[in-house]
């Protein structure tokens, strides 16, 4: 390992709600992380493609549309495609357990709802990917 | 960056001396804390329907009238919403209010690419006239006031509102759509089981509000389809149409909201949202309108967050202030055009996925905010929605909260109970002060759009959300359920599942509502739509008011905008 942990904070989706993502962006740059924000609007391939070029140790979802159980598993089946095994995957938002569920048997390592701290994820990211 | 109110912020003080958005809060206020002029010629607390207005902008308030209780919905298709709508105003409520879902507010159809499971999640999709007939099917859109909620697309939806409403709200029983000729069978079903036989109404006989405030989405909501300039075009091409044709009309709702659950302040949220305001009124002005034309139907919006207090001050704050300028510095004279209109809801970003019930408590306080600070309309949010979109239930329930007030608290039985309080005067007047000095900052910047495109807002936003949120993991702030007072293990509410399958059946009406309808009209009506576009001497509204007619959809309309007129990027800021 070595240096910085890399985290690319994706928006997939439509959905303008940034709060959380920048929340979470700023609270990993303190925690003393290279955060990498891709903006809003970002399809599945791009955030892979940033992932890819970034060479990101983590990828911190975050949606709030309710578009999650499509374009969740898309974005992971990108990294599979593209020979990306060791990226640790976490997924922000309004998230129902029942998809937070399905999330994890597809791969995801974390999902954090509303109101989980941010010392939570700093934390969770930190094991995840030193493991 | 920082204004006079930045050290008032400032973690390093106790959150419990102020207010949720860092006023501080003394232990007693006195009559030595109301403002100045009190009693005098130009008081600035006065009577309610009185100018500033500082306490209502109706001399009886909610004894006359009471507020609109309008709840915003919609999920899936035009058809399941309509139910919802149905649902609705048979539970009492007196308007109705739009929610699309995100593929129609970013100006795509729902077979888009980029619209891949996002169809009916936020909202309802609509892509065509056909859809709004069907989202209205059976409703009397000339007793029946609707708000639209929707910004970057904002003309072309209400576009097809209007062609809707003249088709008649089961328009596909008139024969004129592609429907008719067997073309679509959802819409036909719908026709069949859903209308009561609404006939067609006039434009002008439409009462309702469009939100259409696309300055606040390049800063906080982020729903844009096109560059600053051209929207700003649209959305004032719209004004001045709807000043002409449609004179109950709200032509834009001016909104702090998104600002607010976007991470600001209170003061910020007021700031921004009149900053925007008085940009529209510049732009109208600048347009050739007088003022008293247009001023009358602008409307605003803003949230309701849980201080109690800090809420009542901020919309009384607002009203002053848009009194103050429309009449000062615009030289409006009609009354009406000093008067501030409006709509409030609760805050989705206070409530909690922890312990959901509890939200109703919240919802409750914040709604009780807003008929203290005189709002006309009020959604009151559902305890599930931290969560998902609301349940039938939790629905009821905040629409029962507003009854409840309305009707068994006595609130209602005198014009602006609180005018006079001490704390709440002296809350008002810093509000207000502070709001003033943004405005000097932002105009230093060169206007509302310099602002933006320095990213002035978004970073403001984005210090005062971080800030809040170390309050809270320090436990400076309580949140009761989620860093005080949790439970261990909870078990999650019945949720609202939006079928995925919706999605595909919106699809399959776009596609088939496509391959019905007159080509030859279709292409000549985008053609015109391309033309007025790259011209400023035309208004855009008559040519998409007949794209609508000739079954354009929302995505093509956009797509010949942007390319016209390009799209948006920002830079974003954390």
């Amino acid at each position: 390992m070595g240096g910085k942990i890399r985290v690319v904070i994706a928006k997939p989706g439509l959905d303008g709600h940034d709060r959380g993502a920048k929340i979470i962006a700023r609270a990993l740059r303190d925690a003393g992380m290279e955060v990498i924000y891709t903006g809003l609007h970002q399809t599945p391939e791009q955030i892979v493609e940033t992932a890819i070029q970034e060479d990101a140790d983590a990828i911190g979802i975050s949606i709030l549309s309710g578009a999650h159980m499509t374009l969740v598993p898309r974005i992971l089946e990108l990294l599979r495609e593209n020979g990306v095994e060791d990226v640790v995957v976490v997924v922000g938002g309004t998230i129902p357990d029942d998809d937070a569920d399905e999330l994890r048997k597809l791969g995801v390592a974390g999902v954090f709802g509303p109101g989980a701290p941010t010392t939570e994820i700093v934390d969770f990211l930190k094991g995840a990917v030193a493991a | 960056m920082a204004i006079d109110a930045t050290p008032r912020l400032d973690a390093d003080r106790k959150a419990g001396d102020r207010t949720l958005s860092g006023e501080p809060v003394r232990e007693l206020y006195t009559e030595a804390d109301l403002p100045a002029g009190v009693g005098g010629p130009e008081d600035p607390i006065g009577r309610p329907g009185e100018y500033p207005f500082t306490r209502g902008i109706h001399a009886s308030m909610y004894r006359g009238r009471l507020w609109t209780m309008r709840q915003f919905a919609g999920f899936g298709t035009s058809e399941e919403t309509n139910e919802r709508f149905h649902y609705l105003l048979d539970h009492g409520q007196t308007g109705l209010s739009t929610a699309f879902d995100m593929p129609s507010l970013m100006g795509h159809d729902s077979d888009h690419a980029r619209a891949l499971g996002e169809v009916g999640r936020e909202g309802v999709a609509i892509d065509t006239l056909e859809d709004m007939q069907t989202l209205f099917a059976g409703i009397d859109l000339g007793e029946v006031s609707v708000s639209m909620t929707i910004n970057a697309p904002a003309a072309i939806m209400l576009a097809f509102y209007v062609a809707a409403a003249e088709s008649g709200s089961d328009g596909v029983a008139d024969g004129n759509g592609p429907a008719a000729a067997g073309g679509v069978e959802g819409a036909l079903d719908t026709a069949e089981t859903g209308s009561t036989g609404v006939g067609p109404i006039p434009r002008e006989r439409l009462s309702g509000t469009i939100q259409a405030d696309i300055l606040k989405e390049y800063i906080a909501q982020k729903e844009w389809c096109f560059p600053i300039d051209p929207a700003m075009r649209l959305c004032g091409d719209m004004i001045e149409w709807c000043t002409r044709e449609m004179p109950r009309w709200h032509p834009i709702s001016i909104s702090g909201y998104h600002i607010r659950e976007a991470g600001s302040t209170a003061q910020q949220e007021l700031a921004f949202t009149l900053k925007d305001g008085l940009t529209y009124v510049e732009q109208a002005v600048a347009r050739g309108l007088d003022v008293d034309d247009f001023a009358p139907r602008l409307s605003f919006f803003f949230n309701a967050q849980i201080d109690f207090f800090e809420e009542i001050a901020k919309y009384r704050a607002a009203r002053r202030i848009w009194a103050r300028e429309l009449r000062e510095t615009f030289g409006a004279r009609n009354p009406r055009s000093w008067q501030m209109r409006f709509h409030t809801q609760t805050a989705g970003v206070s409530l909690t996925a922890q312990q959901p019930l509890n939200n109703i408590v919240r919802t409750t306080i914040e709604a009780l905010a807003g008929v203290l600070g005189g709002t006309q309309s009020l959604h009151t949010n559902s305890y599930d929605e931290a969560l998902a979109l609301p349940t039938e239930e939790a629905v009821q329930i905040a629409l029962r909260t507003q009854q409840v007030i309305a009707h068994e608290t006595g609130v209602v039985d005198t014009a602006d109970p609180l005018g006079g309080s001490y704390f709440i005067e002296a809350l008002t007047n810093e509000l207000e002060a502070q709001a003033y000095a943004y405005f000097a900052q932002i105009d230093a910047l060169g206007g509302v759009v310099a602002a933006i495109e320095q990213n002035f807002f978004q970073r403001e936003i984005a210090e005062a959300s971080f800030r809040y949120q170390g309050e809270v993991e320090r436990g400076e702030r309580v949140v009761v359920g989620v860093n005080r007072y949790a439970l261990d293990d909870e078990a999650e509410p019945t949720l609202l599942k939006v079928d995925p399958a919706l999605e595909g059946e919106q699809i399959a009406r776009v596609t088939a509502l496509r391959a019905g309808r007159d080509t030859a009209a279709v292409d000549a009506a985008l053609a015109r739509l391309r033309d007025d576009a790259g011209r400023d001497d035309v208004n855009l509204m008559p040519a998409i008011v007949d794209a609508a007619r000739a079954y354009v959809t929302m995505g093509e309309m956009c797509d010949a905008l942007r390319d016209v007129w390009g799209v948006w990027r920002e830079t974003p800021v954390f």
